[in-house]
């Protein structure tokens, strides 16, 4: 049985429609992430499944159970809000025992259980501190262990590392993961940045405009997108907006919009004279050759230098600009040399134009 | 099922609000208004009319002293803005960070102590027998004691001093809130200290004045022990003479006709300088500290 | 910035002037307290501790003087039960329009307001006329003596409360809008009943604010005069005490000694009020 299901969920503000008809399963002790951009819809799903806002339709379970009409305090599933919401007027010991006192638990096991938490997040022994006192990173693991303490069936995370400057964020995506695997506890985690929900996840809900576009492990959604949404939303991405002139099998003849003609593999039902976008990533792409896709003539724009991730842009007589991943920065072209740019059509996706594109 | 426990916390809520203001606000000023209309003919037998409203048009030594009331309190809030706002502009832009605190606190200590006492030390300092009259004797200024207060001068001087924190208060707050780089800007740009001001500093603290000139003017129309107590018998204050009838001559009807003409009359002013000037109350006297 | 010297200096000069102005009649009423003479005047006959502990005529020190220190405890009171009642009816009001939506609640807002903006005598008058309107109703119709509705305390602490309440509600509803909800989300969310998220998360939070409130109605009610010379009956605050002192019998320095006591009393209980508010703000 799965310890979170959302069955048909939709949420009404009025006239907007904020959650839409949305269905997910979380399998216990998995790390379940849902991914979208401001405004998706993520943050109202999560305030449902947490009980501060009701569903205008469908049901929400946990372990098998319906909570719809269980008050927030009565569901166990514990959230880490964005902002932390760690109350400055408790300190650290204070604020883990909350969640026990409220429980009626004994009040002799309190402060044990409070030690042994702050044990498993790796800070022990900072019961007397004051929220003040602690550091960004510190005050994650106190806000993750108020919510572990009460062993919830399922942990809610409200984009908990906006706040976090670069290093820092990149360590605690390692942290979190490795915490999730400690606990043994299913996490629900909701974020804008697709890095954070391709490292951490075993499963990632992609959300646009208040539906689910797709679901899938991060490698499915990296290398399988099954919109363009998906596609361009997903990791680095060309886009390359043309029409089709002609279908091959699971490949198409692409009329670019800046002229040129080039090969690239069908991804969804786009059919001739539709008017699409190939999507290629970066590293896909090849400086000089013809891998049988067509080859587009350009010159270097520039050479971006970060490490494995550098890239080369060439601006293509298009007139667009593409990315060339150069993570061996091994090429050894240079600006305003006029090169070539290929790719094979299988590392390509075309999708139907996106709304706005 | 929460909406109606919503609405239930706020019918509880409500209560107390509806209570308060509706018995202690509302229904008493229709009470006084009801008095005021009222006119006791006999034993236990009363008339309605605007007879009291009437007397009091014809009487000319209660029109005089609303008018002179009046008079006198917009004198006083003019004084108060043109001697508060340059105290107010240096505690707020001239004045470092540390004293600036220290400063503040100064003028609210003689705020927090009673007008009682305010008014006491001032009879003290100012009369015949108080310390400036002896003062000046003894260092042989005057050959006899003079009496300083009884007269309007001396009024005028200690309602200035009880209500001009009142003015400077919400100055300071508003102008603190003013970025240097605009005067810097206005300087730059080729402005004289006289435009600066005029065009830059006095524009940006208005809301902060029309707060100030309001509340000072209420306090001054509204007071009592400052122009009873200094002014003495010829004082002839628009509030003494609503304690006199209510208390002195028992005369609740005419007593609640001038408090009912007290209260048009301030809210009249306090109206029309919020219309004029475009705040409401909420933006000025509800931004206290 | 205001460039020359001359300029700033007459300015200085000014501000100086002026803080002596703010000072000249406290220092007046405080230091003849301290003057070995029966005249609150100069000259200047020695320091003297008697106008607060003496206990012979005509020099009663300010400690031995009954209806004096009579007054002091029913200022006292008072101020204390107002303050109390203010800041609960504050806390509520507070509630209502940070966190609630109703209609016209800009209008009832202003409501909220008005009371600063009446005079005090006429909160007095009026409040005095309602209750003597509803006590002879109750009288000759039920024959029903309702003392408490006749002037004295009762109406005292009515009177205070009309306009006090909206000082405090103003004072903790500035509080209360800076407290971020999520701090209460996150303490049902751990299983707090509202009650309890009220009491160990809210409350807490406000508590500053509520502390300055209550000295804030407390000094303004311990010094109020208008309002309470309306209301006043034979238990008579420290305020109309004083006042009847100056006016009618003649004054010794006691009243001075009052002062002295009334101006370190507010002083300090005024400091408490700001520095409380000061305490570290969460972020």
């Amino acid at each position: 049985m799965n310890d979170l299901s959302c069955v048909g969920v939709t949420k009404k503000f009025g006239d907007f429609t904020a959650v839409r008809n949305v269905s997910l399963e979380v399998p216990p002790g998995s790390f379940f992430s849902i991914l979208g951009p401001s405004g998706c819809g993520k943050t109202t799903l999560m305030r449902m499944i947490a009980g501060f806002e009701t569903p205008s339709a469908g049901d929400i379970r946990i372990k098998g159970e319906s909570v719809i009409n269980l008050a927030p305090n009565k569901r166990n599933v514990k959230m880490v809000f964005q902002h932390l919401a760690l109350f400055p007027m408790m300190n650290v010991g204070e604020n883990i025992a909350y969640g026990l006192r409220c429980q009626g638990e004994q009040k002799s096991e309190i402060p044990e259980k409070v030690r042994k938490v702050l044990d498993r997040v790796g800070l022990p022994g900072v019961e007397d501190k004051r929220i003040e006192q602690l550091s960004g990173g510190q005050k994650q693991r106190i806000a993750i262990a108020r919510c572990m303490v009460l062993q919830p069936d399922v942990l809610l995370l409200d984009e908990p590392l906006g706040a976090l400057d670069l290093k820092l964020r990149e360590h605690m995506k390692i942290e979190l993961k490795q915490l999730q695997e400690r606990f043994e506890t299913t996490f629900l985690y909701i974020t804008h940045d697709q890095s954070e929900a391709l490292v951490m996840s075993d499963q990632v809900a992609v959300m646009n405009a208040g539906g689910f576009e797709q679901i899938g492990s991060p490698r499915a959604l990296y290398d399988d997108p099954v919109s363009g949404f998906v596609a361009g939303f997903v990791g680095d991405a060309n886009v390359l907006p043309g029409t089709i002139d002609e279908v091959r099998g699971g490949e198409a003849r692409v009329i670019l919009d800046g002229g040129g003609a080039v090969l690239a593999r069908l991804a969804d039902d786009s059919n001739t004279g539709d008017r699409v976008e190939i999507f290629v990533r970066p590293e896909a792409l090849r400086i000089g050759g013809d891998n049988g896709s067509g080859s587009l003539w350009g010159k270097v724009d520039s050479l971006l230098f970060n490490g494995a991730a550098s890239r080369i842009l060439v601006r293509l007589d298009t007139g667009q600009l593409v990315e060339v991943a150069d993570g061996d920065q091994a090429s050894e072209v240079s600006a305003h040399d006029a090169v070539t740019v290929s790719w094979q059509p299988d590392r390509s996706r075309i999708f139907v134009r996106r709304p706005g594109a | 099922m929460s909406r109606d426990a919503g609405r239930l916390s706020l019918i509880l809520l409500f209560a107390p609000f509806a209570l308060w203001i509706g018995l202690l606000i509302i229904l008493p000023q229709i009470g006084i208004g009801y008095i005021s209309l009222r006119e006791k003919v006999g034993i236990n037998e009363y008339e309605f009319g605007f007879k009291n409203y009437a007397d009091f048009a014809q009487a000319a030594v209660y029109r005089n002293t609303l008018f002179r009331t009046a008079w006198i309190s917009i004198l006083v809030t003019m004084l108060a803005l043109v001697l508060g706002f340059p105290i107010s502009y240096y505690i707020a832009k001239i004045a470092r960070e540390r004293s600036r605190a220290a400063l503040f606190l100064m003028c609210l200590i003689p705020l927090w102590v009673s007008d009682l006492v305010r008014a006491y030390g001032w009879i003290v300092l100012l009369r015949e027998t108080g310390v400036v009259s002896t003062a000046l004797v003894s260092m042989g200024v005057i050959n006899e004691p003079i009496e300083m207060l009884y007269n309007d001068v001396t009024v005028i001087i200690g309602l200035v001093y009880t209500v001009i924190l009142f003015m400077i208060v919400p100055l300071v707050s508003t102008m603190q809130g003013m970025d240097d780089s605009l005067l810097e800007a206005g300087f730059n740009l080729g402005g004289s200290r006289l435009t600066v001001f005029r065009r830059i500093v006095v524009p940006y603290a208005m809301p902060g004045i029309v707060a100030g000139c309001i509340i000072v003017f209420m306090i001054t129309a509204g007071s009592y022990l400052t122009p009873v107590l200094l002014g003495g018998k010829n004082s002839s204050w628009f509030t003494e003479q609503i304690y006199n009838q209510f208390i002195t001559r028992y005369n609740w009807e005419a007593g609640a006709t001038f408090g009912v003409l007290l209260l048009l009359f301030t809210s009249l002013v306090v109206w029309l300088g919020l219309r004029l000037t475009g705040q409401s109350l909420a933006t000025t006297v509800a931004k206290d500290t | 910035m205001q460039g020359s010297n001359h300029l700033l200096w007459i300015y200085r000069v000014y501000v100086g002037l002026f803080f002596l102005y703010l000072v000249a009649p406290l220092l007046a009423a405080g230091a003849f307290a301290f003057n070995d003479s029966t005249f609150p005047s100069l000259p200047w006959r020695g320091f003297t501790l008697d106008w607060f502990i003496s206990d012979t005529e005509p020099k009663l020190g300010l400690l031995n003087d009954e209806p004096l220190l009579r007054g002091m405890w029913n200022s006292f009171y008072i101020g204390m039960i107002v303050a109390a009642l203010s800041v609960a009816a504050g806390t509520c009001n507070a509630f209502l329009f940070v966190r609630k939506d109703f209609p016209f609640k800009s209008a009832f807002y202003v409501l909220m307001v008005v009371p600063l903006v009446i005079p005090g005598v006429i909160l007095g008058i009026s409040i005095l006329v309602l209750a003597s309107m509803i006590a002879n109703f109750a009288d000759s119709q039920f024959g029903l003596f309702m003392t408490w509705l006749r002037p004295g305390v009762p109406l005292i602490v009515l009177g205070q409360f009309s306009f006090l309440t909206t000082i405090t509600s103003l004072v903790i509803a500035a509080r209360l809008q800076k407290f971020d909800i999520s701090l209460e989300e996150a303490a049902l969310n751990l299983g707090a009943s509202r009650l309890r998220v009220l009491t160990t998360v809210t409350l807490p939070f406000l508590f500053p604010a509520l502390f300055s409130a209550f000295i804030v109605a407390f000094l303004v009610s311990f010094e109020n005069f208008n309002t309470t010379l309306m209301l006043v009956g034979s238990d008579a605050p420290l305020t109309i005490t004083m006042y009847d002192r100056m006016v009618k019998v003649g004054s010794t320095p006691v009243l001075n000694a009052v002062s002295v006591v009334l101006m370190v009393g507010s002083g300090l209980l005024a400091l408490l009020s700001v520095v409380a508010q000061r305490s570290p703000k969460p972020d």
